[in-house]
Parts: structure tokens; sequence; C-alpha cells
């Protein structure tokens, strides 16, 4: 092999660069996402359910959220059944964040983990939280 | 190893088969059905929603205010003192601008000058429509313009087409020009064209909309294709005008012009 000297330091290199963020944050510890679920409203609730089962809400919300965003705006279609069949207005600002009005416990504990910024923020209007 | 070609075959078929079917396979759980799409009770609906406002009931500078903050008030609109960035859902101008077709030099004293209340048309044959690449903006079933905000890429190809005015751009974050925010409507972003919306969300909720319900009467909205509605009964029963009807956009909003009930009377001597 030609020059195999500077084509092996080359890679090596190359794979240390590619390699960086697994090295960097060896033995680092990052605290696991903990939604918290302590707000007023929600602690008022006898029965602690949220529009869907708490499965499918972690897995499907985003989805949900593009579902009720598109059902509501382009078909006019404001409310939402549930599997219980119960009724529940298609809002983020005045479903959602009613019981989860601690957004930066909520929202942001997974977002930010998981480095994924939904822009919703930029027209919703976020609960008001209370400093403590 | 050798195959022939009947073995070959068989292995693409059973393999096409495991590709095809990877779908259905899946964990205990993950089957979780979610619920319908449905209406509030109580929601309000139309073939073709209307407005009609009677021009003679807005005297003073009040009646305007009155109806326009409550609009601006519970869609968060910025008030933004800079002409060229303004935003408006509901605004005023002379009669002689608005209605500029119906002009002329020796017009009824006092009308040249007259206020008139303006919004967004609601075209039958809304241009804005048309021309949006993203259909951002589009008619719905009961004849509401409606704004997506969410697809809106700012192009301002509406705001061009649109021969009202109707739309405003957000040349700036509209949020420290919101003096007073109603916590359960969004605001819009840099970026995004808005405009009336004819209080869609309002009447999915069984409200009326904001501007009539402030005006106290002298504002009028129902089904233009009921021919039993307050707006038909209205429209029957007084001389009214649209904008601009040359062009062919079909406004659903009409204007009162009661001007013999102005000057009391229709008598000329």
């Amino acid at each position: 092999m030609y020059n195999s000297g500077k084509v092996i330091m080359g890679i090596i290199i190359f794979l240390l660069f590619v390699a960086f963020p697994f090295y960097y944050n060896i033995g680092r510890v990052i605290a696991t996402p903990d939604p918290s679920l302590d707000t007023p409203v929600i602690n008022e609730l006898v029965e602690k359910k949220c529009v869907e089962p708490r499965e499918f809400m972690r897995v499907e919300h985003m989805t949900m959220l593009n579902d009720w965003k598109d059902s509501a705006i382009r078909d006019g279609r404001r409310a939402y059944i549930n599997t219980e069949g119960k009724l529940f207005e298609k809002s983020l600002q005045n479903t959602c964040m009613r019981c989860h009005s601690n957004k930066e416990r909520f929202c942001n504990e997974c977002h930010t983990y998981v480095a994924v910024k939904p822009y919703c923020w930029t027209c919703h209007i976020e609960p008001k939280e209370k400093k403590l | 190893m050798s195959m022939d070609r009947r073995g070959f075959l068989k292995l693409i078929g059973l393999s096409s088969i495991g590709i095809g079917a990877g779908w259905m396979i899946r964990k205990p759980g993950e089957f979780l059905e979610a619920g319908s799409v449905s209406d509030l009770p109580g929601a309000l609906e139309a073939k073709q929603w209307g407005m009609v406002i009677d021009t003679s009931k807005f005297k003073t500078e009040a009646d305007y205010k009155k109806v326009i903050n409550a609009c601006h008030k519970a869609h968060n609109v910025p008030a933004i003192e800079n002409p060229n960035h303004e935003i408006k859902w509901i605004w005023t101008d002379d009669f002689a601008h608005t209605f500029s077709e119906a002009k002329h030099q020796y017009m009824t004293e006092g009308l040249k000058d007259k206020m008139v209340l303006l919004l967004c048309n609601h075209c039958k044959n809304p241009p804005c429509v048309r021309v949006c690449p993203t259909k951002a903006t589009f008619k719905r079933k009961d004849g509401i313009v409606q704004q997506d905000m969410h697809r809106c890429i700012g192009c301002r190809f509406c705001m061009t087409a649109c021969p009202y005015g109707a739309r405003s751009f957000n040349y700036t974050n509209p949020r420290p020009y919101i003096k007073e925010t109603n916590p359960e409507y969004p605001t819009r972003m840099i970026g995004v064209v808005e405009k009336c919306i004819f209080c869609e969300g309002r009447l999915a909720r069984g409200l009326m909309p904001a501007c009539v319900e402030a005006s106290q009467g002298a504002m009028l909205f129902g089904d233009l294709s009921d021919t039993n509605s307050v707006v038909r009964e209205a429209l029957r029963r007084h001389y009214t005008l649209v904008r601009k009807p040359k062009l062919g956009t079909e406004p659903v909003v009409f204007y009162i012009l009661d001007l013999g009930r102005d000057k009391g009377g229709g008598e000329y001597a």
C-alpha cells in the first residue's frame, strides 16, 4: 500500500472524530427524564387519566396532536371522542395545557433529553408557571 | 450451493410475503385504538356563512372601536403603530375609498367621509385561495376562507391577490405589541400572513363572531343559503352594497345603506 502511514493516521483521526460523542459522554451521568404530573388540576382529578391511556400518549402524542391540528383547522371538526367515549375539545392551549400546566417539567423534560424542539410555542401561548 | 429456477422463485415468493407481512407482527399492546373525530356540542353550522353590516348604526368613533377591540382582543391581534407593519383583522375606511366605484363628485352630504367597517369578505370566489402555493389559505365547506398558520410560508401572494387589503403580514414578532393576551387563543409568529376568519373557532363552540356579539345588532351573521335567516331577511328589506362587485369575487359581507332613514324619510321638497 502506498502512503500507508498517512492513510492509517488519517483513518485513526477520522475514527477519533466520529466517535467523539461516545467517549466524551463516558462516565457522565445524565438523569433520565421524569415528566411531572404534579399540577393543581391533575392533583384534583379523582381518576388521573389523560385523553388516552398513558402508554398510547407516550408513543403517539405527537401524531395525535398533528391529527388534531389537521382535523380542527382543515375540517373544522373540533371535538375528539376517546376510546372510552368521552368528548374533549381539540386544543393544545385549552385542553392539554389546562391539566399539564407545567410545560417546563412535563413537555420540556423529555424534549430536552432527546433534543427535539417542537415549534408549538412560537404561536401557542404557554401556560403561566408559578416560579417556586 | 446450487439452486434451480423453481427453488429460487419459491424462496423469492416466501421472502416477499415475509417483508409484506412484517407490519402485522407487533408486540401486544401496540394496537391501541385511537378515538374518533366529532363536533363540539352546540356547534353552529351553515351552508354559506354571510354577514350584513348596517352602516347607519355606526355613528360615533366608539361604535367602531367597540367592535374592533372585541375582535382584536379575542384574537391577540397586535397594535403596531408603524403603518407599514400594521396588523388588522377589522378596521375602518371612508365610504369613498371603500366603495370607490360608487363615488362621484356630488354625493349625498356626509357620505363621502362616512366611516365604514372593513374586514375579510370571505369571497365565494377568493383570489387569495387561488394563489396560495401551500394551500395554507383555503375555502371551507361553509364558505369561510380559513387560514392555516401551520402551513403559511409567508410568500405574501395572497396579499397581492386580495383586492380588499384584508391581509396583513407579520414583519416582526407580534408578541411584544399585544397589550392584553387572551390565553385561550394563539398569537402569530414572524413571517406569516393573517386575517379575519369569521370566528370559525367561536362558531364551533356555538358562539357568534366576536364583532357581531359586540356590535349589539349593528352587524348580522347567518346562513345565506337559508331564506329565513337574519341575513337574508336584512338583504330582502334593505338596499345593500358589496365591495368591488365588478371583480367577480362575490363577497359575502354586505353593507346596508339606509340613507333615507338617516335623513328622516325619503321626502324631497
